[in-house]
């Protein structure tokens, strides 16, 4: 039986059917979650997936983060299940305590689309165990709030325990606080970027392939636990 | 005419409107205070009150016009009525100026032509067959008016409005893309217009998840104080899903769904899009107008989307019908028309978001996000719990009746009752003087092959560099980094290339590709050739992806129809882009008038954009446009080059000049270099190609090394004249790319098939430059800097 990976669809979402194609090109199902719903439907892992919950209204991921369907993420999360968030879902996992910092403002004040070069800095969480260390990854940057910024006390903490996923490399694209494109949590289950992974999956689609590990990688995580 | 104008005062920035008067709910029978029933002109009061003045000059209907209305009415209109006829017998939604002239469209269009069109000219966008029962549905329109008021919102609202006419065909709008123009690059205003015009396209666009594929910018003095801002959205539906306007069967319900009607961009087609925009303030029915330009809220229309593509599967939809220019007057009186019967309305029913409002605004605001629905009485409950299910607001406003009139009540009175074909379809059309102009000999004689032109080696060079830092060639990155090209992860091809390529089924490859395309310095020199060129572009776009083209859309930007020589330019693009159709076998399926764009009295450069969408049966094959993708490349200029720099880039860049004749047109040859470019992507013979336009060869290869990040050794022809080689712009040309283990099957085809085909030079993937023999060769890093160093120093 193949891992189930639920992808939650909030109104003004738009990067589902990525991440679901994404999920099921890595070999699992992928299982739509809606956001009005007390119900992860018994999945294995869950997606947030990107775009404009709620129209960014308030504050990015703000309004999103109260939504029925993220109590039971967050209830889950504490109980290890794998969690990613992507660039809109990474903003809504920080409103919703599961990951340190906030993301603001481009430096360059515009929305910034474009490839984005990344290095792997952790291997070990659950979505980035079949990176090697170092490796350098191309994959879609799409975003105008996506300027990760933390309190020096908590960079120095997600540094000290190797809790940097991926780094900008080349040129910082968005202001970002030591280069940092995602992160994980203190277990190294939930995980959040900007960059986009699953529109990396296909050279046809895509800059590369480059992104379909991370997915890969939580399947083998589910596997083995 | 009394008005009841105490009630309402504009807040002045926003769209709010404060009034000390009734607050308005929805729901029929509310009870009028007697004063604003004394006010209030019902069919009932405009039979008894035959004499009274009506302001129909201030919203744009002229003596005749308002005499015809009398006419068809049998009695004065109603204040409501007159807002409905001066709105929908605006330029903008009637067509009345331009009319005449798109017939010639359907006269040259042959059944062959049709026989792919599932809906054409006169639906809200055309919807071609692309095979598997898919359909693909695609139109460009113009926001040009509010987006040099307010570039944001301006150009916000534009692609919301063209996202809804695909919605409104039953699609799913799956991508967009911007054809854009803006005065001088270095021009103040166009610091206060690009940025805010992108940033709006982008704000917009990418809220709504549509991927952006292509589109324009191009910079010309013209467009200085009239900036061109148009949109194309192109959708995907089943064939069997097509869903028509109209409203049928007595009975259904007219549901109103969406956005809150507000106050918001009351009179802004009449006034924008009817006439120039200096002294609007103070005009309409003598009460001080909230600001034109609409407000647009992305959310509100993302959600919309998926809601009506709910109701669409569920299959709860017998009719359905945008609300844009000129709002519920026009989705009321279309539905209505092209159904069969009539059509009650209850404005009291319709969500409001300001009080106060006359029945007269409620009908011609243009709020944005709203769509009005055809529902069978059996569908009601279900299609609530659909717009439920995404908080959408929804209410029923009326239904269709077995009478003949439109009608609708206000407070229980009758204020509208018109025969809905006459608002509609049945207004004024012009025959416009036409002549062209005196100058135009003048200008035809001006032979830009006088004009003094680089010759050494270091000249050369030179120009090559200048010409790629060029605000017109230069790389449109600082644009295209602000739109989401990747979301729903369907996008095969996008900018830099020269068109866009878009997945539509992941398991057989089907796909399409689109371009849009207009060289405006072209259409000033001949509009008939030039429009034809436009076409061959856009065509030419499409096929070097690979793609078969197949249909065409086209938004005309024009100056003043009242101008007898823009007449003169409108009616010779016209015949030039449907005589170009006919010869090249693909049909136009709608398109899109903008007149009124000038300057006091300067018109713009004539624009007709032309859109261009062709199929492609497996997207794998599609052909990129950087060179390098292979080992060992030849380089191959497909097509004549010949001595053309009427209207060329490098006499703009070098000159300032603009005279003499355009590039020769030959369709004949487009179409063989089409058909070529399509059997080298289907036998795998061609690994790159570039369409060769403004700037011509050498640009091309500056763009082809630089997006492949290959170098290249060129040598141009025995005796060659290299300026002419490098820079002229003839048309009907490509640069290929041929592996080289490909080279003499690809040369033998082109041969056999009379297609001039010459070698230019190789790839290089050793080399970091481009290197052209005898003339210079430029590093690769320099190139770069030239290329994508302007924009970013002009706008930051």
């Amino acid at each position: 039986m193949s891992a189930k990976i639920g992808v939650i669809t909030f109104p003004g979402t738009l990067d589902d059917v990525d991440a679901a194609r994404a999920v099921r090109r890595a070999g699992a199902e992928a299982v739509s979650l809606w956001h009005a719903d007390h119900d992860l439907k018994g999945v294995d892992a869950v997606v947030v997936p990107g775009g404009f919950s709620y129209g960014d209204y308030l504050r990015c991921g703000a309004i999103a983060s109260f939504a029925p369907v993220m109590t039971e993420v967050v209830q889950a999360a504490g109980k290890g299940m794998p969690v990613l968030g992507i660039c809109n879902g990474f903003q809504i996992l920080c409103e919703a305590g599961l990951l340190p910092g906030a993301l603001t403002r481009n430096s360059g004040l515009h929305f910034v689309c474009r490839d984005q070069w990344l290095k792997v800095d952790n291997t070990t969480s659950a979505w980035t165990t079949r990176y090697d260390a170092g490796a350098e990854l191309l994959v879609p940057l799409k975003s105008g709030e996506g300027a990760y910024m933390a309190s020096p006390e908590v960079l120095d903490e997600l540094e000290g325990e190797g809790r940097v996923l991926f780094r900008y490399v080349e040129d910082n694209p968005n202001g970002s606080l030591r280069d940092i494109a995602g992160i994980t949590d203190a277990r190294g289950r939930v995980a959040g970027l900007m960059p986009h992974p699953e529109h990396a999956i296909d050279p046809l689609t895509g800059p590369t392939d480059d992104g379909l590990g991370m997915f890969l990688s939580a399947l083998d995580a589910l596997v083995a636990a | 005419m009394t008005d009841n104008s105490a009630d309402v005062t504009a807040s002045g920035s926003g769209v709010q409107a404060v009034t000390d008067g009734p607050t308005v709910e929805t729901g029929t029978g509310a009870q009028l205070p007697a004063e604003e029933r004394a006010a209030l002109d019902t069919v009932l009061r405009a039979s008894s009150s035959p004499d009274d003045e009506q302001p129909y000059r201030e919203l744009g209907l002229k003596d005749d016009e308002y005499a015809r209305i009398k006419e068809i009415l049998g009695r004065r209109p109603t204040d409501a009525e007159l807002a409905m006829y001066s709105v929908m017998w605006s330029e903008h939604c009637s067509y009345k100026s331009s009319k005449v002239h798109l017939k010639y469209f359907g006269e040259t269009t042959t059944d062959e032509m049709r026989a792919k069109m599932l809906a054409g000219i006169g639906e809200n966008a055309g919807v071609i067959d692309i095979g598997d029962g898919w359909a693909v549905t695609f139109k460009l329109e113009s926001h040009n008016h509010p987006s040099y008021v307010e570039p944001y919102q301006g150009a916000a609202t534009g692609v919301g409005g063209i996202v809804r006419d695909i919605m409104a065909m039953g699609a799913r709008p799956v991508a967009v893309a911007d054809p854009l123009r803006f005065g001088p690059a270095d021009a103040p205003d166009t610091k206060r217009v690009l940025p805010g015009v992108v940033a709006g396209v982008g704000g917009y666009g990418n809220c709504l998840g549509l991927p952006n594929i292509g589109g324009e910018v191009v910079f010309d003095e013209s467009y200085a104080g009239n900036p061109l801002v148009n949109a194309m959205c192109v959708g995907v539906l089943k064939s069997e899903d097509l869903h028509l306007a109209h409203a049928s069967g007595t009975g259904n319900k007219i549901v109103l769904f969406g956005a809150r009607t507000g106050l918001d961009g009351i009179g802004g087609v009449s006034v924008l899009a009817s006439e120039t925009f200096d002294d609007s303030a103070e005009s309409g029915t003598g009460r001080k107008k909230l600001p034109s330009v609409q407000v647009g809220d992305p959310f509100t229309e993302k959600v919309l989307i998926e809601c009506c593509l709910e109701l669409y599967h569920s299959g709860l939809v017998v009719g359905i019908q945008d609300l844009g220019g000129a709002g519920l007057s026009c989705a009321t009186s279309e539905l209505a028309s092209a159904g069969d019967g009539g059509m009650r309305v209850d404005l009291d029913r319709v969500p409001l978001r300001a009080t106060g409002m006359t029945p007269a605004e409620i009908l011609s605001s243009e709020s944005q996000e709203r769509m009005c629905a055809v529902v069978r009485p059996s569908d009601v409950d279900d299609f609530m719990a659909v717009c439920e299910r995404w908080d959408v607001t929804a209410t029923v406003i009326g239904e269709v009746t077995d009478g003949e009139n439109l009608e609708i009540y206000w407070r229980d009175e009758l204020v509208v009752d018109v025969p809905p074909r006459t608002v509609a379809h049945q207004g004024p059309v012009y025959e416009r003087p036409v002549q062209r102009p005196a100058e135009q000999d003048l200008i035809s004689a001006d032979n830009p092959n006088t004009l003094s032109r680089p010759s050494t080696p270091d000249e050369l060079r030179a120009e090559v560099l200048r010409m790629a830092a060029s605000p017109n060639l230069c790389s449109r990155e600082w644009v295209t980094a602000q739109y989401d090209r990747y979301v729903r992860g369907n996008t095969v091809l996008a900018q830099p290339s020269d068109g866009g390529v878009l997945r539509i089924d992941e398991e057989t490859g089907r796909g399409i590709a689109v371009a849009t395309d207009c060289n405006a310095r072209y259409t000033r020199l001949d509009p008939y050739a030039g429009a034809q060129l436009a076409l061959a572009e856009a065509y030419r776009n499409v096929a070097v992806t690979g793609a078969t083209p197949a249909a065409v859309t086209n938004c005309l930007n024009f100056g003043s129809p009242e101008d007898p020589g823009v007449m003169w330019q409108f009616q010779q693009a016209v015949r030039g882009l449907a005589d170009g159709c006919a010869e090249l076998g693909i049909p136009v399926t709608g398109g899109n008038v903008s007149f009124y764009n000038q300057t006091g009295e300067q018109p713009i450069l004539p624009t007709p954009v032309v859109g261009v969408l062709g199929t492609i049966d497996d997207v794998t094959r599609r052909i990129p446009t950087g060179i390098g993708g292979e080992e060992g490349e030849t380089l191959l200029l497909l097509g004549e080059t010949r001595e053309e720099f009427g209207g060329s880039e490098w006499a703009r860049v070098a000159h300032d000049h603009l005279g003499g004749t355009p590039p020769q047109v030959d369709l004949a040859a487009e179409k063989l270099l089409a058909e070529v470019l399509l059997a080298g992507s289907r036998d795998g013979m061609v690994s790159a190609a570039h369409d060769l336009s403004e700037g011509g060869l050498a640009q091309a290869l500056v763009e082809t090394a630089l997006i492949g990040e290959c170098g290249a050794r060129v040598v141009l022809p025995e005796g060659a004249d290299p300026f002419v080689w490098l820079f002229s712009e003839s048309a009907g040309r490509a640069l290929v790319a041929v592996p080289r283990s490909e080279e003499l099957r690809f040369t033998e085809m082109c041969a056999a098939r009379g297609l001039p085909c010459a070698k230019v030079g190789v790839a290089d993937a050793g080399s970091s430059s481009v290197d052209i023999q005898d003339v210079a060769e430029i590093p690769l890093a320099e190139l770069r800097e030239a290329w994508e160093g302007t924009l970013p120093a002009l706008f930051g």
